[in-house]
Formats: structure tokens, C-alpha cells, sequence
């Protein structure tokens, strides 16, 4: 069934879908239209989901986390300043190897009060252990939701589904929403090992010594490690189901590029159209969509960016202090290999600002005149 | 002892409290009164250390350990997952201590208590954040040391009366309790869980090492926070209907702030003042008792 959907109702019908059993969510603009849906959902019981109006972000997260741990699917949503108050229960759900799956609409951080685009929210919580995935429009929300709680149940990571402010989370777009028969072959029921069972009494989360602290650790990055051999395998098993295909990047005109335009999220349609228009013009330029965020699909990038001259990183997020988050990552992934291409790192789009095909295109044109990166970053499209 | 106390154990022996510490008795009498379908839900406390290091567990129900400020929270999550299971008939047990009620954890349990949560939560009180080494929370007394109140400045102002915030709420029982009434206590848990809704037991637990008392005058003192109108026991049904559950000797508040080295510095007239308090604070809830409560009119 095709419905014309905004992305944040994109992403409600995707929890639904999933049969989530337990929703808990604090509202914030602009993911307020997520769970506004999900209730109207529980309300009309077209969705059996318990859903806790709690009073604030933090207590969204810990009753998320404590009816995971007590066996059910659960989902919540947030953005900006409402994941920042998440930030010590982000690393509890992924230390506690619970498959939670939240969306969360990316929004700039205060201050000043912005409601708009803007990464530096979720790439904040870069380390709190959460797989994390950038999408670009509708339906890839949609779809995404459902496969991020197969991918969660199989390797025990809670999974962050982010996308743009206003760009997706209030834009309205042709929607397939799968049956519920197609979902439910797909993705089965949610059947932990270990919950909290007064059948077989365990304590879960409590004091760890020295003694074993590191290697439970160690155990959460060998889960990142698995989610790296298995999301391919997810995501064809998607596309075989669905017939719509995402992996943890995507390549357009990568092949015989000698330059490569990288990003992510919202940014990557205009993206689009720009290698299609440079191709037309003669410059040998390819496009990667950086989907997966955690963990850093190492291994894809090396093989595209290997042999390449240069690439040119788009973020719309900043790490004070230091470049391009993105940017930073890719540069980090080159570290140690040979024949890889240099890296041109622009800044675009804080705060909602757009990121439209000139921009994009003047990034392109600047980075192939310059024989190297003049700095860590260079900012693009502000007011001079 | 009330002939009708449960023998079955759910807390083991092995268990990390110190001697005498009113926490550890008041879990073991709550779980008599719960049994074993329950689930405990545990912020960080001194029940954070007491249970036991993975891979051990002190209790014989299922415990999810939590953060500091999420007792009412995490407790409400637990609920809903039972709920959607069909397991309504299983107690959720938030069990928390003064810092992750009074203080941190105030936020979460108004939230809860507001929705009017399914769930029992147990504030055991020892006045102070022990588990950290005796810092000074709202719920220490006034005039007491703590590390972070030395007796250069002792506590200035009175104890934060927690269930008057609950009593605000209108929450169907709230009641107070103290380890040296362990029947009263068992019979208010019982209560608790048969309560539909939110329900919250302050409970006064006596921590010789943050009080400075020796283990053998745990209950002692515990017996006279009650004798001399310290912390009375009584239950508020719907946050308005009071029952006063012990009729108190009246002595007078020097007996038990004598017994205690971290009032030790008190002179007189501080003591005359906090004997004032005293008997204002229980004139008031005398008063409360005696109340009609609001009668809804059909």
C-alpha cells in the first residue's frame, strides 16, 4: 500500500510494523509528530503496545531499557537536547546488551534555540555503544526501523535510526508501507534468552569487579564486529523480502571516479543530482552514501576510496576543535593504507541550513582545483 | 512478634551490608511480605553493593540494577512489560534509598506516581548518602553531621518531608515505617501490593557507620526515632485520609540524639530547637488525622 507520508510518520509505522510492545517518549520538536502517531496507533488498538507518557527523556530511556530487560520490543524517539539528557542511559542500554531501537530526528543543540538540521545531536552519543544509521528519505525510514530490530536482536545492540530535521521528519513523501504478513515473515517475534523472569531469578546490570569489566567490554565491541559481517547479509535478505536494498554505504559512478563526493543523510539528493550534472560535463566524479555510522564500515570505504585522488566529505556536524566528524572518521579508516586519496572536508548546513546542489557543486569544484586540503575543514554557505 | 510473620527467606546470608544496617532487614522483611513473584528494581544505593557482585545475586527474585535517578522510571518500564505479557499479578518492587528518592531521584518518581504506576516503592532512609561515604541528602536532619555538613556547619534547615510531595500527588497509599516494627512493616508492604496503583513505604533505617552509633543500638535508636516523635509511624490513604499507627511515649528528643555521635555537637539550645520541631511537626500531623477526608459527591 502506497500512503503519502511525512518521515516521522515514516518512522511510526515502521515501530508499528515491528509490533513494538512497549513505547516510552518525552515529546521534542520535531519528533513530536513520531509519537503522536504511535498513540494514536495504541488508541485506536490497530498497535497492542503499552505506552508510557513519561516526564522527561531520561526517564524515556530507563523505562525503555527496563522493559527490555524484562523481555518486551520497545521503542522511543527523540532529538537534540532530549538525547543529550539520554546520554548516561545511551551508554546503560548498550552496556547491557539490550536491542532497543530509537529514531532520532537530528536537531542542532542549544545554545542559541535551533529546531532545525543538524547532526552534532546524535554523533554526540558516538561512543555510548549504539549502532548508529543515517537514512535519506521516507521510505528508506521506514524500512530501516524494521531492520533495525532484526539486526539488534541478532547481535544484543540497541540501534539509532537518524535523519534529518524538517528535510525528512516534516516533508511528506510517497510511502510503500509493507503488509503486516510480509514484516512478520521476516522479522519474527522478539524471544530473549535472559529477562527479567521470576521463573529463573538472575540480577542484571549489577557491580562488576576489575576482574570481568573488561572483557564484558571487549564483548560489546566483538557484537560491533559481528554487525559489520552480518549487515550486508541483513539488508539483501531485506531486499529479497521487500524489494528495496540498503547497505551500510551505497556507491553511485564509483568505479571509474577519480574524486568522490561522500555524505550522508538528506544531503546525499541534492548529492545526486550534482554527479549526474558533473558526469554530463566530463569530470569523473562518483558518490558514496555513508549509511552506517556504528559501527564505522571500515572495510567498505577502504575498497571504494582505494586507487582514488581525492574525496570530499560533506558534514553537517562539527567536532569543536577539529574537522568534520565524518570527514574525521573517513580520514582515521585511510590511516596506515596505501594509494588512497586525499581528503577534502567541508562544513554545510548547521542549523538548518540548506545544502543545495551548488553548494554542493562549488565543494566539488574547489576540491579538484586545489592540489591539496588548504585546512581540516572548510566552512561552506554562510553569510559573509 | 506477630505470630503471622512469614519464615520463607528471599535474601540470602553472604550478602555485602554492614552489621546492623537497617537496609539490609528492611529488603529481607519487604520480601517476606512480597514472595517470590516480585521484582526488584535497584538505583545505585548501598543495595547497589549489598546484593553482590556479578556473578552473585543476595536475592532470590529477579533484580535489575539501574541508575541513580531512574528508580520510578525503570520500575514503571518493568511494570509495562508484565503488563503486555499478562504477568499483571507480578509486584514491581522499586527499592531505593534517601539520595535516589528525596533527592536525584525525585523527578522519576513524581512521574510515575502522577501516571499512578502499579508499583511499590520502598525508600529506605539513613538519612544521608552512605553508600559514598556520609555526604548530606535533603533527607538529613537538621543539625547533623555528614562529611559534607561538617560540625563547623552542620545541616542547616529541616528534613525534606517527602510524603507530604507524595500526599500532593494524591497517591492512593503512602505510609511510614521503621526496621524495629518489622510486622508493622510487613503488614504495610502487604498493603502496598495490594494497593491498585502507585504506592510508597518511607521507611527509617538506622546506619551505624554514617551515624555514628554502635551495631548492637541499631534498633534501639531506630525505636526511639518513633518514642520521641522523630518519625512517627502512621499511612495516608489517597493522600488525604491519615492514620497514625503508633501511639508514641513522648520522650523527649535528647534520649535519641544522645545515643548518636553524629549529633555529638549539639548544644542546648539546637537541641531545644529541633525538640520544637518536633512537637510542631507532630501537633501537625495530629491535626492531619483528624481531618475528614474529601468526599467525591455522586
Amino acid at each position: 500500500m502506497k500512503k503519502v507520508l511525512m518521515g516521522n510518520h515514516a518512522a511510526s509505522w515502521g515501530a508499528r510494523l515491528s509490533r513494538v510492545q512497549m513505547i516510552a517518549a518525552y515529546p521534542i520538536t520535531p519528533q513530536t509528530h513520531i509519537v503522536e502517531e504511535l498513540a494514536e496507533m495504541c488508541g485506536d488498538g490497530s498497535l497492542k503496545a503499552k505506552f508510557l507518557k513519561v516526564e522527561s527523556e531520561h526517564s524515556a530511556m530507563a523505562s525503555v531499557i527496563a522493559a527490555e530487560s524484562a523481555g518486551v520490543r520497545s521503542f522511543t524517539a527523540s532529538s537534540s537536547n532530549g538525547l543529550a539528557l539520554m546520554h548516561e542511559l545511551l551508554h546503560w542500554a548498550a552496556g547491557a546488551r539490550l536491542p532497543i531501537v530509537m529514531v532520532n530526528v537530528n536537531r542542532a543543540l542549544a545554545p542559541g534555540w535551533n529546531i532545525w538540521a543538524d547532526q552534532s545531536d546524535s554523533l554526540s552519543q558516538r561512543d555510548t555503544g549504539w549502532i548508529q544509521f543515517y537514512v535519506e528519505d521516507n521510505q528508506e525510514v521506514l524500512d530501516s526501523v524494521i531492520m533495525a530490530y532484526r539486526l539488534a536482536e541478532q547481535v544484543n545492540l540497541p540501534v539509532m535510526i537518524c535523519y534529518d530535521a524538517f528535510y525528512l521528519s516534516h516533508t511528506y513523501e510517497p510511502v510503500d508501507i509493507p503488509r503486516q504478513e510480509t514484516v512478520d515473515e521476516w522479522l519474527p517475534s522478539y524471544e530473549p534468552d535472559c529477562f527479567l523472569d521470576t521463573k529463573n531469578p538472575s540480577a542484571f546490570n549489577g557491580l562488576v569487579m576489575p576482574s570481568h569489566f573488561m572483557e564484558m567490554r571487549y564483548k560489546l565491541q566483538e557484537a560491533h564486529e559481528e554487525t559489520l559481517n552480518i549487515v550486508d547479509e541483513i539488508c539483501e535478505s531485506f531486499g529479497k523480502q521487500f524489494g528495496r536494498c540498503y547497505g551500510a554505504i551505497e556507491t553511485v559512478h564509483c568505479e571509474d571516479a577519480e574524486l568522490v563526493l561522500i555524505t550522508s543523510s538528506s544531503a546525499t539528493s541534492p548529492a545526486r543530482l550534482v554527479v549526474e550534472s558533473l558526469r554530463d560535463q566530463g569530470m569523473k566524479v562518483g558518490l558514496m552514501k555513508v549509511r552506517m555510522f556504528r559501527p564505522f564500515p571500515y572495510k567498505f570505504i577502504r575498497k571504494v576510496l582505494r586507487g582514488k585522488n581525492k574525496a570530499v566529505v560533506v558534514d553537517r556536524n562539527f567536532s569543536w576543535g577539529k574537522s568534520g566528524i565524518f570527514a574525521a572518521e573517513i580520514r582515521d579508516a585511510l590511516a596506515n593504507e596505501k594509494d588512497v586519496p586525499d581528503i577534502y572536508s567541508f562544513i554545510a548546513g548547521l542549523g538548518g541550513k540548506s545544502i543545495t546542489p551548488e553548494l554542493l557543486t562549488s565543494m566539488v569544484i574547489e576540491a579538484a582545483e586545489n592540489p591539496l586540503p588548504e585546512s581540516p575543514s572548510v566552512w561552506k554557505g554562510m553569510q559573509t | 512478634m506477630n505470630c503471622n510473620y512469614p519464615h520463607e527467606e528471599h535474601m540470602t546470608s553472604g550478602h555485602l551490608a554492614c552489621q546492623a544496617c537497617g537496609g539490609a532487614m528492611i529488603m529481607r522483611h519487604c520480601l517476606k511480605a512480597l514472595g517470590e513473584d516480585t521484582v526488584c528494581v535497584i538505583p545505585a544505593s548501598c543495595w547497589t553493593i549489598i546484593a553482590g557482585n556479578w556473578p552473585y545475586n543476595a536475592l532470590k527474585i529477579p533484580v535489575l540494577h539501574t541508575a541513580f535517578e531512574t528508580a520510578g522510571a525503570a520500575s514503571s518500564g518493568v511494570k509495562a512489560a508484565l503488563d503486555i505479557k499478562g504477568r499483571n499479578k507480578t509486584n514491581v518492587l522499586a527499592f531505593a534509598g534517601d539520595g535516589g528518592t528525596f533527592d536525584i531521584g525525585l523527578q522519576s518518581l513524581s512521574g510515575a506516581t502522577e501516571r499512578n504506576e502499579d508499583i511499590i516503592y520502598v525508600c529506605y532512609d539513613n538519612e544521608a548518602y552512605m553508600n559514598t561515604g556520609i555526604q548530606r541528602s535533603s533527607a538529613t536532619p537538621e543539625g547533623a553531621w555528614t562529611t559534607t555538613s561538617p560540625e563547623s556547619m552542620p545541616k542547616q534547615g529541616p528534613k525534606k518531608n517527602i510524603i507530604q510531595i507524595l500526599c500532593a500527588h494524591k497517591i492512593p497509599y503512602c505510609a511510614t515505617a521503621n526496621v524495629a516494627w518489622p510486622d508493622d512493616l510487613i503488614r504495610k508492604v502487604k498493603k502496598a501490593a495490594e494497593t491498585r496503583g502507585t504506592s510508597f513505604i518511607h521507611v527509617f533505617s538506622p546506619c551505624p557507620p554514617g551515624w555514628k552509633i554502635p551495631s548492637e543500638q541499631s534498633i534501639e535508636v531506630a525505636r526511639l526515632a518513633v518514642h520521641t516523635k522523630v518519625f512517627p509511624l502512621y499511612e495516608v490513604f489517597n493522600g488525604e485520609e491519615y492514620h497514625i499507627n503508633i501511639e508514641p511515649k513522648n520522650l523527649p528528643v535528647e534520649n535519641y540524639l544522645k545515643l548518636q555521635g553524629r549529633f555529638a555537637h549539639l548544644n542546648v539550645e539546637e537541641i531545644k530547637k529541633i525538640q520544637n520541631r518536633v512537637d510542631y511537626e507532630w501537633k501537625v500531623l495530629l491535626q492531619r488525622s483528624m481531618m475528614e477526608s474529601f468526599q467525591l459527591v455522586m
